[in-house]
């Protein structure tokens, strides 16, 4: 994939040339840069925190100078472009689990710089890590598909196997499964987080093996799409995905990470920043949901405004003990709930009930 | 309901393919020539682009397929423009196409990621798709995938059975031989050229218009890289693309529902597969040329022609 390498970095240098010239124009603006894994353009993961930098911008006016860079691959690419990017900005965040070691890398290179890390786990005292808990959204969209579906298949698009995508698709499982205890869901891996074609490819695949609601982890539209095609439902994911899917849509999770950039990028210019560890979920307002479709049963509806009520109210935990491991060890006891570390933030194992194999 | 799931399976096969043979057939006929385009990514995204432009504003789907050949003819007459007239290497041109390209459509792109449009469906052939199994298999499908395996067939037709075949074939063998009889190499060329770049502005067409209707920055998501390899692996014949693209496309697919099933196969391996397959036709293709049985690696592939030399 030589070409996007090429591609960001030229699009970088395009930047940079932009920031030398508007750099020195007004007093002292912070600089925040923004690494994206996918085109702004995903309607999905990337865009989320586009529409997030974008909040920044809306807010700060002329006290903040942003800088975004697309497509970056997770690979040495990365640290090229979080190395130039640390030369001219104040603070940087990558958006992307798979620039963790990147980050830390370039971070100790780089001591006066403030580097925000997403879904990562790795602290250092200039890295702060932060993380949605988008596996709330998975319970309430994992009780809908409970619900409506028909053939009790659930299927799940996965990207890859990290433990982000393991939360999601074990909290949705397990919601699925308290309200509807004949649901099965079917996983495919796509290993990729953006690929139109194939994400389509693989819903239709789930869609002939009898799925009747999709779940998605990959960032385009593309599933919801075919699910519009299909008669069938699926939800929208990191944003509304309505458009793609009128009928298709039952709701959605939406990333909002505008607040959480904003007070960031604005302790840096107050001099006040420090590492954090933050994983705030729908209680704090870092996950949201698209409006729940008209055709939705009134009971089912409620059933999901309610679990986002007790989610915003913090009296539920989607992993609630007693829950066992897919091998039928024990995991959490009757009533336990999960640490954040190391058991949500590495988690590595399928709950019990799903009957697919841990992919290695 | 297992005959459901095994048509379901042939059609989303043939929707995996048809994109890689329609670039492939073009960049086959450009090697025969003796030209490398390595732009054919570039060439693609763009007719994807094109494409879908122009159904969202026409909602006309012929316009919008002509469209995308047209699209995909314009980038390369680029590429022709600059390694038959001004003599650029042909290597550093397609890459440098390529990424013309995908800048170039994420740039023209950007307010289309919004949009919406209105899939081009399969057509249904009367009496033949009410055969049971065979009729939604074969005679139901989408008419652009009909239209792929023809151009397999035109283009094989094009280079074994007319006599313009047979000289653009000699002109890809030994294009000083051939300029000294008298043939026009870089006529030849140019013209094999944009019928390259039609055939991928099609299969990026395929992509946005059929396999999913939305645009989206990247979506060849390097179908075009793999169409080059094809063409390696198809050894330079035209019906051994079909073989190539469905064997690329059908591991895709089927290890898609082979997870759904769970069987348990490294996704990682199988994807893999394919490229082990080139690599080792590219090896046995070596072998048979010392042997000097067959001779399929067109001579002057990638090779510079000027006519002064």
């Amino acid at each position: 994939m030589s070409n996007r390498r090429f591609s960001s970095v030229l699009k970088l240098s395009i930047l940079s040339v932009v920031l030398a010239f508007t750099g020195s124009v007004s007093a002292d603006p912070v600089k925040a840069a923004f690494v994206y894994i996918g085109p702004t353009g995903d309607h999905g993961w990337t865009f989320a925190h586009d529409q997030g930098a974008k909040y920044v911008k809306e807010k700060m006016g002329d006290d903040v100078i942003i800088t975004t860079v697309e497509s970056v691959e997770e690979n040495s690419d990365s640290e090229r472009v979080i190395t130039s990017l640390a030369r001219k900005n104040d603070i940087i965040f990558t958006t992307s689990f798979g620039y963790m070691n990147p980050t830390i890398k370039v971070a100790k290179r780089y001591p006066n710089v403030k580097f925000e890390h997403a879904t990562g786990y790795m602290r250092e005292d200039n890295v702060s890590v932060y993380s949605a808990r988008f596996y709330e959204g998975r319970h309430v969209i994992g009780k809908i598909a409970g619900r409506m579906t028909k053939n009790n298949v659930i299927g799940y698009i996965a990207s890859f196997p990290i433990p982000e995508v393991i939360r999601g698709i074990n909290s949705a499982y397990l919601a699925a499964k308290s309200v509807n205890p004949d649901v099965t869901m079917k996983i495919v891996w796509v290993y990729t987080w953006y690929d139109p074609g194939k994400e389509a490819d693989a819903a239709n695949a789930l869609i002939a093996q009898g799925a009747d609601i999709l779940m998605q982890h990959t960032d385009s539209t593309a599933p919801m799409t075919v699910a519009e095609e299909k008669g069938i439902h699926a939800f929208g994911q990191a944003s509304d995905m309505r458009e793609w899917g009128m009928n298709a849509q039952l709701t959605g999770i939406i990333d909002d990470w505008g607040p959480y950039y904003l007070d960031r990028v604005q302790a840096v210019k107050d001099g006040t920043w420090e590492s954090v560890d933050v994983f705030d979920g729908v209680k704090q307002g870092m996950v949201k949901f698209a409006p729940m479709n008209q055709n939705m049963p009134i009971d089912v509806k409620n059933e999901a405004m309610k679990a986002i009520i007790d989610l915003s109210m913090g009296t539920i935990h989607p992993f609630t003990g007693p829950i066992n491991k897919q091998d039928g060890s024990p995991w959490l006891a009757e009533g336990e709930t999960p640490p954040n570390y190391p058991d949500l933030l590495t988690m590595d194992f399928y709950v019990e009930g799903i009957d697919s194999k841990y992919p290695n | 309901m297992i005959e459901n799931l095994l048509i379901e399976i042939f059609i989303g096969i043939m929707i995996a393919s048809a994109p890689l043979i329609f670039a492939a057939i073009g960049a086959l006929l450009v090697e025969r020539s003796g030209v490398l385009n390595l732009g054919v990514e570039g060439m693609m995204i763009v007719g994807a682009l094109l494409g879908f432009v122009v159904i969202s504003h026409t909602n006309n789907a012929y316009l919008a397929v002509l469209a995308a050949l047209v699209a995909g003819m314009v980038i390369a007459s680029i590429f022709a423009f600059l390694t038959q007239f001004l003599l650029t290497n042909q290597v550093a041109t397609g890459l440098a196409l390529t990424l013309f390209g995908l800048g170039f459509a994420a740039f023209a792109g950007r307010e289309y990621t919004e949009v919406t449009i209105d899939l081009i469906g399969p057509i249904y052939i009367p009496i033949l798709s009410e055969i049971p199994y065979v009729g939604p298999s074969l005679f139901s499908l989408n008419p652009l995938i009909y239209l792929a395996f023809f151009m397999v067939y035109i283009v094989w037709w094009f280079l074994f059975k007319t006599k313009q075949g047979l000289i653009l074939r000699a002109i890809g063998d030994n294009h000083d031989a051939a300029h000294a009889i008298g043939h026009n190499v870089v006529l030849y060329r140019f013209i094999a050229i944009l019928f390259g770049g039609a055939m991928a502005g099609l299969g990026g067409a395929f992509l946005s218009l059929v396999q999913v209707p939305i645009w989206g920055e990247g979506m060849t998501a390097g179908r075009g890289w793999i169409a080059i390899g094809l063409v390696v692996f198809a050894s330079w014949q035209p019906f051994r693309v079909i073989l190539g693209a469905v064997l690329f496309g059908g591991i895709t697919v089927l290890q898609l529902h082979a997870q759904g099933f769970d069987i348990r196969i490294s996704a990682q391996y199988l994807s893999m597969l394919p490229y082990l397959a080139t690599i080792v036709i590219l090896v046995s293709l070596r072998m048979r040329l010392k042997n000097k049985t067959n001779r399929t690696v067109p001579n002057c592939l990638g090779r510079i022609f000027h006519s002064t030399t």
